[in-house]
């Protein structure tokens, strides 16, 4: 099956468990990490996956209340974005 | 990574901060087929073809904003021009019968808008640049009964082209017009008259209100686009040192607007392909809102200029919205609508407070839509301003546009009761307006005359 792209976004402040958290709800429906990259700035945790839902086990909205559930469990604003937004504002 | 983390934050800021959102997708319907020459049949026909073609516009749109992570404020809908579709309804009727079956029309539009979940159903409109037909009379004498007795419709009339000239006698009639909207929406502050709008070569595929219509042109649905990011390029030009010159600027000023200009067209594209149609335009505009940060005044001001009305804000006004053609017209496949700088004086906070402290006058309004600007719009005037002063302003604004091929409009909110310097408060998102001055010479001898003002020289091409 084509590989259908998108881009999950972790911003909060920093504690022990939050890579770990996102990542778990993404193994949980089956999307795959194609790519990942992660800092802390003053405290401040950020985190940017590039993510392949095309097997996820739910559809895109119902995984975009899971990530903001466990976000909002771990104090992290989680977005999960298609990626065709970032490759058109950013690519000619 | 694919992007970079600079991209991927500059996208999310964007939203956040910035206050970049999708103004509006409009789908354009073609109601020419629904025309009948009964009334009940006519209004059937409008009702069961919005519902058609439209029903999925509101939760196609939902998911896409979910899917992008960028905000679409409003869905809306545009109609062929309602007095080509009434016509037929209202052949038999005198004018006055006639605006009676013109406002059931009105209502069964604003009734099924509402029905589908959209705010505002533009095209209440006729195209008069050459003379008035019959149903373009009974839609003029309907208008203040329906922008009071709806709520969603909006409407406009072309009263120019740069082919045929200026119909001063159209003009006039919309002048009167606006008055009487304006006193029939007394208890609104006249706000009525902020539903319709004047204009001159005025395109097809304007997402926007007051001016959106569904062109002749255009296929049976379209779908199009309005941007929002006034914000966005603000700050690009904010960051930017003293030390960059006015080429440095406009190329910021470009570049930004290539990438807000991209999420309007792969939005609108997607959209129109889950609608089943075909993306018309995407409108350049940066559409202010009076939010904080969401000015165009504000980058007028960061560009350089004390505030708007300052000598210098129409050569950057001209700046602006230069480099926003040129960066967004590379962004998209298809440039429509207005594609100019929007200065609704009430939707935008800073333009507003330069009304208000003196420091813009109508007279510098008009300066810019003769470079850029696509008209005045959204400018509370006295409710005493005689008709045929406001009839002198929009020949004024026609004037700008028949000469240099360009769409101008006039959207002009006499507020009953209200004076010159007074504030004016319409009401949540219709912002607040300060009452601009007028001047207090007559128009009257020159408007009256009536007649068509002649084409330009330079409209004989062939």
């Amino acid at each position: 099956m084509a590989k259908e792209l998108a881009v999950v976004t972790a911003f909060g402040k920093d504690s022990t468990g939050l890579v770990a958290g996102v990542t778990r709800v993404l193994a949980e429906n089956n999307v795959n990490i194609e790519d990942l990259g992660q800092t802390i700035m003053q405290d401040m945790f950020a985190m940017m996956l590039l993510v392949d839902i095309s097997n996820s086990k739910c559809d895109f909205e119902t995984l975009q209340k899971r990530l903001a559930t466990e976000g909002k469990k771990l104090g992290l604003q989680v977005l999960i974005q298609h990626k065709d937004i970032f490759e058109y504002m950013h690519r000619v | 990574m694919r992007f970079s983390s600079e991209e991927i934050l500059q996208t999310i800021n964007m939203v956040s901060r910035e206050n970049f959102d999708i103004r509006t997708v409009t789908l354009g319907v073609n109601l020419s087929d629904c025309s009948s020459p009964k009334e009940d049949e006519l209004c059937g026909n409008i009702s069961e073809k919005l519902h058609k073609t439209a029903k999925n516009l509101v939760p196609e749109a939902q998911k896409l904003e979910r899917k992008y992570g960028i905000p679409i404020v409003n869905k809306r809908v545009s109609i062929t021009p309602i007095s080509t579709v009434m016509a037929s309804a209202v052949a038999k009727s005198d004018v006055a019968q006639g605006a009676k079956i013109a406002l059931k029309v009105a209502k069964t539009l604003d009734s099924t808008a509402g029905e589908l979940g959209i705010d505002l159903i533009g095209g209440y409109s006729a195209m008069v640049h050459s003379g008035l037909s019959h149903s373009d009379e009974v839609l003029l004498e309907s208008l203040p009964k329906v922008f009071s007795q709806t709520s969603r419709v909006c409407g406009s009339l072309n009263v120019g082209n740069s082919q045929v000239g200026i119909n001063l006698d159209a003009i006039n009639s919309a002048a009167q017009k606006v008055k009487e909207i304006a006193e029939a929406t007394k208890s609104q502050k006249g706000f009525g008259a902020a539903k319709f709008v004047v204009m001159c070569n005025a395109p097809e595929g304007i997402p926007f209100m007051a001016g959106a219509f569904h062109g002749y042109g255009g296929a049976e649905t379209t779908i199009n686009v309005g941007i929002s990011g006034p914000g966005v390029v603000k700050n690009a030009v904010a960051s930017l040192n003293d030390g960059a010159d006015a080429t440095e600027v406009s190329e910021t000023i470009k570049k930004i607007t290539f990438k807000i200009t991209r999420a309007g067209e792969l939005v609108g594209k997607e959209l129109a392909s889950k609608l089943g149609t075909t993306l018309g335009a995407v409108d350049l505009s940066l559409a202010p809102t009076d939010k904080t940060s969401d000015s165009v005044a504000e980058i007028l001001e960061a560009i350089g200029v004390e505030c708007a009305g300052a000598h210098g804000t129409t050569a950057t006004l001209y700046l602006l919205t230069n480099a926003v053609k040129t960066g967004g017209a590379m962004a998209t496949s298809r440039v429509g609508g207005y594609s100019g700088a929007f200065i609704p004086v009430s939707e935008d906070s800073r333009m507003n407070a330069a009304v208000k402290d003196g420091s813009l006058s109508v007279d510098k309004l008009e300066a810019m839509t003769s470079v850029c600007s696509v008209g005045l719009d959204m400018i509370a005037i006295p409710g005493t301003t005689p008709w045929q002063t406001i009839a002198g302003v929009m020949a004024d604004e026609m004037a700008i546009g028949v000469m240099n091929n360009k769409c101008t409009g006039v959207r002009l909110i006499p507020v009953p009761g209200g004076k010159e310097g007074d504030d004016v408060d319409f009401g949540g998102l219709f912002g607040k307006a300060t009452i601009i001055r007028m001047s207090k010479r007559s128009s009257s001898k020159f408007v009256t005359r009536g007649g068509r003002i002649p084409a330009p020289l330079h409209s004989i091409r062939n």
